[in-house]
């Protein structure tokens, strides 16, 4: 008797009945109520099943490729640590690059997996909704992951082990967390155009670029495998984000105004995010491996230009700020230092002034910007510190009600001047750090009324350490900052003196010298 | 117009409402051309503090750091309050200068342009 053999499935055939298959039209309620969220940003969506999958990827493919993936990245940072790999970096400095990552990152990446996990709940298609699933799991893996990895580190140098405490807390990571909270409380095609398209497609490339080339130039073999092993999911993410944007212009004429305002104010908020991390290209990395200004002219003015071309059939313009942003990549990386060095109390990382070689990098660098506004200052804070003079600003900042940046960065056209913009609403007055930010507030003024600005909260006294007496009478509201944030005293102050300079030196010398 | 699309009823309070500083209000302060302070500073104040005080304590504790302050002719300063000039009386409140919660109060230094002129 012959034996039947089913035929095997098809890849094609495959993905449609895992993905597609597996989905239903809701009958006992209506589908419009089930799925309230896809509708009220003023979205119009004819036909889901219009939506063409960028890639057909099914789940249980995606647990195997992914846990192989795992696999091979723990079996590195296990051997990295066998080996006391970080006595292998290029400099003791560059731990402080992990601790800057390590407190802001992780913490968004988790940010980003519940938001995915929502509008995965939220679409009504089956692809987007298979696809935002798997991007939510891909988030909470490099969660994971980066914690791993970076945590090794933990046993030998300060600063790094309250990040999770002082993501919500601190101030300089506020930009970052209202980066994300903003996305997560708009809609669902909102938060697919501010992560999905402006910040995995347009700018992802600059965050990779200075993490993972970066590690790499600097012998950190661990963060290099964790960036690898996410970049490959980036690819995907990349490809999501836009099949979203072409399926929404493609749907309705209307939906292109609402696609353009979002892609004009999250392309900006991803811009500002990015200005430390541009700062750890310029400043952070003992060895570097590209100027911002070289990495914006190719992943943003270039590789931007190209997409936003491609998307102008769609009748999308390039976003708004993008003359702003050529203009910017000129000084944004200075400001932030000097907005870092100044504080050394404040950051449970070290800064310092660069040695008259890297200064000498960054002039060649920056020949329009670098001598003639930045380095005088520089070189007289290093002058300041050498006499036991080092600059501490003790003051609270002022940051922008829109990205919480400190406000720093200069007014257009004018790099000595800095750059205020104010409107009031209800009779409150609000400050931001430019034009963009303040149409973005004016757009959603309720929005924005509710930002937390950790300086304005310490004053408060909202910020204070568990145990703080509010009615004792020499309390001063925000007098206990540090206690509230958690802060090693250890990690913070200037590289120059520090613990983990100490340690390092010691620890590579036993490993190098008899 | 707002262009807010919520879908129930969405009406928050202001993080920074005057309220919640019990009895205080914001008052910003930056030195303009003198960017190595970064960004301005800000400080909680009754309205009736002197404007004096602004001045001897919290401007030159912050801003005495730089090699310019010792350099100021106080008979050339002059002052914003956001964008919009005006002088303030030392003697007189915050109040009574106009200024109210969370104004910005610019300071400019002419002739001092910070570290080698170069706005620092």
């Amino acid at each position: 008797m012959d034996m039947k053999v089913s035929k095997k499935l098809g890849l094609k055939e495959r993905y449609t009945m895992m993905t597609r298959d597996l989905a239903w039209d809701t009958t006992f309620q209506p589908m419009d109520k089930v799925f309230p969220q896809v509708g009220y940003e003023g979205i119009k969506i004819h036909d889901w099943d219009q939506w063409e999958d960028p890639f057909r990827l099914t789940m249980d493919a995606y647990w195997k490729y992914q846990a192989e993936k795992e696999r091979k990245l723990y079996a590195i940072l296990d051997a990295f640590n066998q080996n006391n790999g970080h006595l292998s970096v290029t400099d003791a400095r560059y731990m402080n690059v992990l601790k800057l990552f390590l407190g802001s990152t992780p913490p968004l990446e988790l940010m980003a997996a519940r938001g995915f996990s929502m509008v995965a709940r939220q679409m009504v298609g089956a692809g987007p909704r298979v696809a935002c699933m798997m991007q939510s799991v891909d988030e909470y893996r490099h969660f994971q992951t980066q914690i791993h990895s970076i945590s090794n580190y933990n046993r030998f140098y300060n600063g790094m082990d309250e990040f999770a405490h002082q993501q919500s807390r601190m101030w300089y990571l506020s930009d970052g967390k209202s980066f994300f909270d903003d996305a997560i409380t708009a809609g669902p095609f909102e938060f697919m155009v501010a992560i999905g398209f402006a910040f995995e497609y347009v700018l992802t490339n600059i965050l990779f670029v200075p993490f993972i080339s970066g590690a790499a130039y600097n012998g950190d073999m661990a963060a290099m495998t964790v960036g690898f092993s996410a970049q490959s999911d980036e690819a995907r993410h990349m490809t999501l984000g836009l099949e979203c944007i072409k399926f929404m212009l493609e749907q309705d004429p209307d939906n292109l105004p609402i696609v353009q305002r979002w892609i004009d104010k999250w392309t900006w908020r991803g811009t500002r995010k990015l200005a430390s991390v541009g700062m750890m290209m310029d400043y952070m990395l003992p060895k570097r491996i590209m100027s911002f200004k070289e990495a914006w002219e190719i992943y943003f003015e270039q590789n931007g230009s190209a997409l936003f071309n491609d998307l102008a059939r769609y009748g999308v313009k390039v976003p708004k700020c993008f003359a702003q942003t050529i203009e910017e990549k000129e000084h944004i990386t200075h400001q932030s230092w000097i907005g870092f060095y100044m504080k050394p109390d404040a950051c449970p990382f070290h800064t310092w002034i660069p040695a008259p070689d890297e200064l000498d990098w960054l002039s060649e660098k920056y020949p329009n910007t670098f001598d003639k506004y930045y380095r005088p200052v520089l070189e007289h804070f290093d002058k300041q510190e050498k006499a036991g003079n080092r600059f501490n600003n003790k003051t609270q900042p002022m940051n922008c009600q829109v990205c919480v940046s400190t406000i720093k960065f200069n007014e257009p056209g004018d790099p000595m001047e800095m750059c205020f913009r104010e409107t009031v609403y209800k009779g409150e007055k609000f400050h931001f750090c430019s034009d963009h930010c303040k149409e973005i507030f004016e757009d959603e003024p309720e929005k924005y009324v509710q930002t937390f600005i950790s300086s304005h909260a310490a004053l408060q006294g909202k910020c204070e350490p568990e145990g703080t007496d509010v009615n004792a009478h020499d309390y001063r509201p925000g007098a206990r900052m540090h206690a509230y944030w958690r802060m090693d005293k250890r990690a913070s102050g200037d590289f120059n003196g520090s613990e983990d300079q100490k340690n390092f030196a010691q620890w590579r010398d036993q490993a190098t010298k008899n | 117009m707002t262009l807010l699309k919520t879908l129930a009823p969405y009406d928050f309070p202001s993080s920074d409402a005057v309220e919640n500083y019990k009895g205080r209000q914001l008052l910003y302060v930056n030195w303009e051309r003198h960017r190595m302070f970064s960004r301005p500073f800000v400080l909680a104040l009754p309205p009736e503090t002197p404007f004096a005080e602004i001045i001897d304590k919290h401007m030159t504790d912050c801003f005495s750091y730089h090699p310019d302050w010792a350099q100021i002719d106080w008979s050339k300063v002059e002052w914003l309050n956001g964008p919009r000039p005006f002088t303030p009386d030392r003697d007189k409140s915050l109040a009574d200068n106009g200024i109210g919660h969370k104004d910005l109060i610019r300071f400019i230094t002419p002739g001092l342009d910070g570290i080698a002129g170069s706005g620092y």
